[in-house]
């Protein structure tokens, strides 16, 4: 077992571009949509690393990088240091929960089938009471008990946070040393999100995963994670340590949605009628310099044109912002 | 404050297979003059279709089995929205109360040009209007939730997705209604956007004086902007209170179970309660109360009586044994006594 805290996964300036087929207008090529531009980050072992953003800031295109559903245009992925391509043996250590349990699992097998399909795929189980065995423990492994009972259902027979639970123990099913859980609760009702974050809380701690958690709300990331990446229109822009990202944010876009979401402590309504902040910008043409200066309070005639480096705000915590230049890493 | 619109003992089946399906049960609520009111509900509770009874739009197979909706006019006697006839419906209808669907990716018509869609309905709802009144009224309205007037011309495509929600209310707007029903208006948005249109909504309130009867799941979000504040369960209206009480003094175990499951932006970490189960199979209920195989303060009794709504403190309802001594022998358990609840 891979030792608690070391490096499991890294990404290395890793980019994404997609092209559209050159469908276009008398057959020219369209421009790429810039979806990830030089992200740089790493997992490590019974460590949770939350990643936030809003919708299109490129957080899914990043995790599908990390599982290497598809590959980056440029830069790298590393599995413990070394480069392994798209192989089985990649996906026996990285597995991945997605968003949408009702899409995710075959609506025409049972649960049984959708456990005992990895076992065996990647050699995990060979005979059928050792398959038997295997997915007794994992369905026990996310709490969905009497086995026997689930089992043997479809997956229309369950709720959708038991359907989570069943793509919880499928992605457990290979001993990966790393899960990608791609907004798992955002599709879930209110009072069933919670179990199902103790539950990859658990598994983290307990089976020593490095877990990246990504989401949309950073409440939640400050609650079960122990570091928080910002994502914004493509880029990482911040990232420490969880509670001091949420409490005392450097960069402006995380000041930005800190305030945006929705807080009940905060007693009085909100008053600040009237102001559009704006929306994200296009990933076809994004802005140059930094690309939130448009959006931004505090921006300086520099922020146009310049990209920011990453500045060391405080230990294990830096932002991309030219307000933090004199701080800066790389400079 | 005097009410504007008022449900009483209002129950909607869903009349499918061999046994109707309880959506909506025996729901009474009042919604005041120019108030927030907001529904909170999980996925199933019957919040929308609640609302959708109250608008007149529900379809076969789901029905009005009981229960009367009463509009009360600024002036004049209060009518039942549920026995108008098609006359008076399109009379009530965007005049009175208009509706902000979920996603406005679908209740705009893509081959329709924004200027055109708020012309359409003021011509079908007002046809003392001459042309150029509508095109004032149209740039006046689209200026005031905040979208450019040179936007008129644009088809729904061509705005992003917080641009057409401010569409959307902008229409609802139109006739100047009494009340608004926003069914999840901001619930496929990025929080900085919902954060934006919640604050418009709140600004135009201030001004037009509508009431709105604001739908989500979402808990916190209602906190920060509703006045009042009512909770569905499994069909039935388990409480309804000012927003500061049911945050402060929830007074039914599942507002005080969904009040400790979402994670705090500020404070230390505190450990989360939750609530145990997954939310109940409307054609399978349990007998007696609804929520109590779920509930952390259940006794006997709760598997036998269901409770009726009732008023525990003034001003703040709830359907719990709790809260009955008749019924629940001991003492009310401090969490939801109003005393010490507060978080």
């Amino acid at each position: 077992m891979t030792e608690h805290g070391a490096e499991v996964l890294t990404a290395e300036n890793v980019t994404k571009h997609f092209t559209a087929s050159r469908g276009g207008r008398f057959g020219r090529r369209r421009p790429p949509v810039r979806a990830v531009e030089d992200v740089s980050l790493s997992l490590s072992a019974g460590r949770i690393t939350a990643m936030v953003g809003e919708s299109g800031c490129g957080k899914s295109t990043v995790a599908r990088l990390l599982a290497q559903i598809y590959p980056p245009t440029a830069g790298r992925i590393l599995l413990h240091g070394k480069q392994i391509g798209r192989t089985r043996d990649y996906r026996r250590q990285v597995q991945m929960v997605f968003q949408d349990p009702f899409a995710s699992l075959n609506p025409f097998h049972k649960v049984y089938y959708h456990l005992a399909r990895p076992l065996r795929l990647h050699g995990h189980a060979r005979t059928r009471a050792e398959v038997d065995e295997q997915v007794a423990a994992l369905l026990e492994r996310v709490s969905l008990t009497p086995v026997e009972q689930f089992a043997h259902k479809l997956p229309h027979e369950l709720s959708g946070g038991q359907r989570q639970r069943v793509a919880i123990a499928r992605a457990l099913a290979v001993r990966p040393v790393a899960l990608i859980a791609d907004e798992p609760v955002s599709m879930l009702d209110v009072s069933i999100r919670l179990g199902v974050l103790r539950l990859l809380e658990q598994l983290a701690r307990e089976e020593n995963l490095a877990l990246l958690y990504i989401t949309h709300d950073i409440a939640s990331a400050r609650y079960f994670a122990d570091d928080i990446l910002v994502m914004y229109a493509g880029q990482l822009i911040e990232q420490g340590p969880a509670e001091r990202v949420t409490d005392d944010p450097a960069h402006p876009y995380t000041r930005l949605l800190l305030s945006a979401a929705p807080d009940p402590d905060r007693i009085e309504a909100p008053a600040d009628a009237g102001t559009d902040h704006g929306e994200p910008p296009s990933l076809i043409s994004p802005p140059s310099g930094c690309r939130f200066h448009p959006r931004c309070p505090v921006a300086l005639p520099t922020c146009s044109t310049v990209v920011p480096g990453r500045a060391e705000v405080a230990d294990a915590h830096w932002t991309s912002c030219h307000l933090y230049d004199e701080a800066r890493v790389d400079a | 404050m005097s009410r504007v619109l008022s449900m009483r003992g209002l129950s909607v089946d869903y009349l499918t297979g061999t046994s109707p399906v309880h959506a909506v049960d025996d729901v009474t609520l009042d919604l005041r003059r120019g108030e927030i009111l907001g529904l909170a509900g999980e996925s199933g509770s019957g919040k929308s279709t609640l609302a959708n009874a109250v608008a007149r739009l529900l379809r076969p197979p789901a029905m009005v089995t009981a229960g009367e909706v009463l509009y009360h006019p600024a002036d004049g006697e209060p009518v039942d929205v549920l026995r108008m006839n098609a006359k008076a419906l399109r009379r009530f209808r965007w005049r009175e109360l208009s509706v902000v669907f979920q996603s406005a990716m679908n209740s705009l018509n893509p081959v329709a040009t924004l200027g055109a869609q708020i012309d359409d309905t003021l011509r079908a709802h007002d046809n003392t209007l001459s042309t150029s009144d509508r095109q004032d009224r149209a740039t006046e309205l689209l200026r005031r939730v905040g979208i450019s007037a040179d936007r008129a011309r644009s088809y729904p495509h061509e705005l992003s997705g917080g641009m057409r929600q401010r569409a959307a209310i902008a229409i609802a707007l139109a006739l100047n209604p009494e009340i608004i029903i926003m069914d999840e208006p901001t619930t496929a948005l990025d929080v900085v956007v919902q954060r934006d249109i919640l604050a418009e909504i709140s600004a135009l309130r201030a001004e037009y004086g509508f009431a709105v009867v604001f739908i989500t799941h979402d808990l916190s979000l209602l906190l920060s902007i509703a006045d009042r504040i009512a909770v569905m369960y499994a069909g039935r209206m388990v409480e309804v209170g000012a927003a500061r009480d049911v945050h402060d003094a929830p007074s039914h175990p599942y507002t005080y179970g969904l009040l400790h499951s979402f994670p705090r932006l500020r404070g230390p970490r505190e450990e989360l309660l939750g609530i145990p189960g997954t939310p109940p199979d409307l054609r399978d209920l349990p007998p007696g109360c609804p929520f109590h195989p779920r509930c952390r303060f259940a006794v006997d009794a709760c598997a036998e009586r269901t409770p009726s709504i009732q008023e525990v403190h003034s001003g703040q309802f709830a359907a719990c044994l709790a809260h009955d001594a008749g019924a629940y022998h001991g003492p009310v358990p401090v969490e939801l006594s109003g005393e010490g609840s507060g978080r």
